[in-house]
């Protein structure tokens, strides 16, 4: 293990072209890499990198890119790519053809503003598009939380009781762009914390078989929830690997929900990506003045971890969901999760705040706004769109 | 674990296509593959196929009647997902071939980029395209492949724009091997695939699919329909090296293709004027043969060009001269054919009747 000062995005392809090389005992590596700005530096990294067996096809689109990764891990290959924005949206019909082949692909999503008209800054509204896939979520919040995410998004694809794919989320620029002290764990510590990955539906040139030929509604909805099923079984999987995460790099990563100063708090602000960085500083300063208040960082998107969010946020009565993201017509994606979580404990107000919509810059003042306006509350309103910093 | 129903299989690996599939009767596709399988030789392939009438053949889950490994791809996205594989199959040693196995909607339209870019990569794979000239799947509307004239769902009164020319698109991105592929010249098809098993790199096979749904012809004439469509020149027989070298492999026998576009209902104004139709094929032709004369797939044809570029010298100037420009029928050299014809891969350079004759006629 190194420290190193990096860009979050020198760090994932960094990460990426590790769990690739992991995978050299067995079929090796691929990946399909097409530039977009803020991700481009990754494939930058993994196109300049010597694999033992392993090999990044510069493709001409992101559909390819993914179309490539899934070609790679039906041959039984350790698969991943990176994208933002409307890579993402270009990629989807392969995103989604991934999830259904239960390819256990990873794919790193730097997120930005969808366009036209072109904004290059952060928003979730990109990979969150992806919510309906079958594919697994993660929102870091930080450099190294990035670094070992992407770790633990492999172990826990490829372990057989799951056979997802997933995504590792990252802020455009924020993280993406900016230099910071991570730990790169080295090769030998990611061979022991990555098995081999073993596909056990790739296809084999001598036994015939088809996969994604046609289905009737019946299968179909076998299919589906056996995506279902093995999405419920992610928490538990997700903790096996955080443990043995930690016996070999020596401390634990993040879960699925973070929870800060939530013990007793009557107001809980719910966030996610560096946004929750931010809140948690003015979290601690509130909680300095006596404020009963807390906060959770929902890490994990897909599968929406329910149970942890439910019990951290105990018995608050006022939650704030704020989110980097807007789905037209109904509020913050987030907030409906959140919500739709919470029907039952209907004496919980849920108010939604969007902010940092484009890439707008979320500071603690603005965040203090949101707090003031919800301890004031008697009752929740529409989602309410608060101004930031340019 | 796994989603087990999106995966077919059966432990025995018999023919490519097994009996029992749903292709329509006299689908061009069924012979197609029937003969690619026999090509193999027990050389087991990996098949990637997007959306369109070849991946309903495998039919509905558990089943599927394809005797090998196949991926059903997106749309437009077979030469990618194949090049994944084959990646993969090469950085562990092994030696079966991929192929994509798609039909034109998914080659020249909506795959286009994607395919280009594989071949531009010079990706390991065979991409075979089965050209039906329409999206049959769908219920036959226009594709870029489709011929002008004809009738579709999408144009009711014939369409307007010509077929794409898939064949020099590919030629130029120089991919070691490209061919067309003739249902009626079975030894020409299995050299062919033969040919591009035994090549290294990209390799593209364009394959005319009757599509008797769609063309509206009868079943039992499909195979007879590439012949006529060979003969009279429309679909040509041939191949080219590194995107530079070709060989024709058929020649022309006939300047009408009356016999081919009155048995199928597609054809509507063609058939009440093949002229125009005539017209198109002699273009094509001219074009086609001096590139074979220019630069032919044979380098002792080269040198026979040599020779006979000093000793035939009424044809000298012709001949030499560089195409001014793809498909000028002014090409063509009559002084030439009323030479005695060069013997050898030279004979039947020209189709019977001038192109000028054909072109003159077309615009009365
Ligand atoms: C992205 C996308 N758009 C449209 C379709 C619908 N579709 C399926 S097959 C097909 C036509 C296929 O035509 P072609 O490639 O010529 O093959 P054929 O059906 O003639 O065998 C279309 C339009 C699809 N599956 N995916
Ligand atoms: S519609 Fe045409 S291409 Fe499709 S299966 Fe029938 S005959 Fe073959």
């Amino acid at each position: 293990m190194s420290r190193m000062l990096l860009t979050g995005n020198y760090a994932a392809g960094k990460v990426l072209a590790l769990a690739g090389e992991a995978n050299r005992g067995a079929r090796g590596c691929a990946s399909g890499a097409y530039p977009i700005t803020p991700q481009t530096e990754i494939i930058e990294v993994l196109s300049d990198t010597q694999f033992t067996k392993g090999r990044i096809v510069p493709v001409e689109s992101e559909h390819s890119a993914m179309g490539v990764c899934i070609g790679a891990a039906l041959a039984g290959a350790r698969a991943f790519t990176a994208s933002s924005s409307n890579g993402l949206a270009y990629m989807t019909e392969n995103v989604f053809c991934a999830g259904y082949y239960r390819l256990p692909i990873v794919l790193i999503a730097v997120n930005r503003t969808l366009g036209p008209p072109w904004n290059i800054w952060v928003d979730q509204g990109d990979s969150l598009t992806l919510r309906d896939a079958p594919w697994l979520q993660f929102y870091s919040d930080s450099h190294q939380d990035l670094v070992d995410t992407i770790l633990m998004a492999f172990r826990v694809a490829e372990d057989h009781r799951i056979l997802l794919p997933s995504i590792v989320a990252m802020d455009g620029f924020i993280i993406s762009h900016m230099q910071m002290p991570v730990e790169i764990p080295d090769q030998s510590q990611v061979d022991r914390f990555l098995p081999l990955c073993d596909m056990p539906h790739r296809l084999r040139a001598e036994s015939p078989s088809t996969i994604g030929g046609l289905t009737w509604p019946n299968e179909t909805e076998k299919q589906r929830r056996d995506i279902q099923s093995a999405m419920e079984r992610v928490p538990a999987v997700l903790r096996e690997a955080a443990d043995s995460f930690e016996s070999v790099f020596g401390r634990r990563p993040d879960e699925a929900v973070v929870p800060f100063d939530t013990e007793g708090a009557e107001t809980v602000l719910i966030a996610s990506g560096t946004m929750a960085q931010t809140l948690r500083g003015v979290i601690r300063e509130r909680r300095k003045l006596g404020e009963k208040i807390g906060m959770l960082r929902i890490k994990m998107f897909r599968p929406f971890p329910r149970r942890e969010v439910l019990a951290a946020i105990g018995g608050a009565k006022r939650i704030g969901v704020i989110d980097r993201n807007h789905s037209p017509g109904s509020g913050g994606i987030f907030w409906q999760e959140v919500a739709a979580t919470l029907q039952p404990k209907h004496e919980a107000l849920v108010q939604n705040y969007i902010m940092g919509i484009g890439g707008g810059d979320v500071r603690p003042a603005a965040l203090n706004g949101v707090i003031d306006d919800l301890t004031r509350r008697s009752s929740a309103t529409d989602p309410i769109w608060k101004e930031v910093a340019a | 674990m796994i989603a087990d129903s999106t995966h077919c299989g059966s432990a025995s690996c018999d023919a490519l296509l097994r009996p029992g599939n749903t292709n329509c009767a006299g689908c061009g596709m069924s012979l197609g593959l029937r003969w690619l399988g026999e090509a193999l030789e027990g050389n087991a392939p990996y098949l990637v196929i997007p959306a369109c009438c070849g991946i309903v053949t495998a039919g509905a889950f558990p089943t599927t009647s394809y005797g090998a490994a196949v991926a059903a791809s997106t749309f437009a996205s077979a030469p990618a997902f194949a090049s994944g594989i084959a990646s993969v199959l090469a950085m562990n040693g092994d030696k079966n071939p991929v192929i994509c196995w798609a039909g034109d909607g998914g080659t020249y339209d909506i795959g286009m980029a994607t395919l280009s870019a594989a071949a531009e990569r010079n990706e390991n794979l065979i991409y075979i395209c089965y050209d039906n000239e329409i999206y049959g799947n769908t219920g036959g509307q226009r594709s870029s492949a489709t011929p002008e004239w004809v009738r579709t769902s999408t144009t009711a009164r014939g369409k307007l724009e010509q077929k794409k020319d898939i064949m020099a698109i590919m030629a130029a991105h120089r991919i070691p091997y490209a061919a067309t592929l003739s249902l009626a010249h079975r030894d020409d098809f299995l050299g062919k695939v033969q040919t591009a098993l035994e090549t290294r790199g990209f390799r593209f096979l364009l394959m005319l699919s009757p599509c008797p749904t769609g063309w509206k012809s009868e079943p039992q004439e499909s195979i007879e329909l590439v012949r006529e469509a060979v003969l009279c020149g429309l679909f040509p027989v041939y191949e080219i090296f590194d995107g530079r070298r070709f060989r024709i492999n058929v020649r022309p026998e006939t300047t009408s293709p009356n016999e081919y576009v009155s048995r199928q209902k597609r054809y509507g104004l063609a058939t009440t004027d093949p002229q125009r139709l005539q017209a198109r094929i002699a273009d094509q032709w001219t074009r086609l043969e001096s590139l074979e004369w220019e630069f032919p797939a044979d380098p002792s044809q080269e040198q026979l060009h040599g020779e006979l570029s000093e000793s035939v010298a009424p044809g000298k100037a012709a001949l030499s001269e560089p195409p001014q420009e793809f498909g000028n029928a002014s090409q063509t050299s009559d002084a030439e054919s009323n030479q005695d014809p060069p013997q050898g891969p030279l004979v039947g350079r020209r189709m019977k009747g001038s192109a000028d004759e054909v072109r003159t006629a077309a615009h009365h």
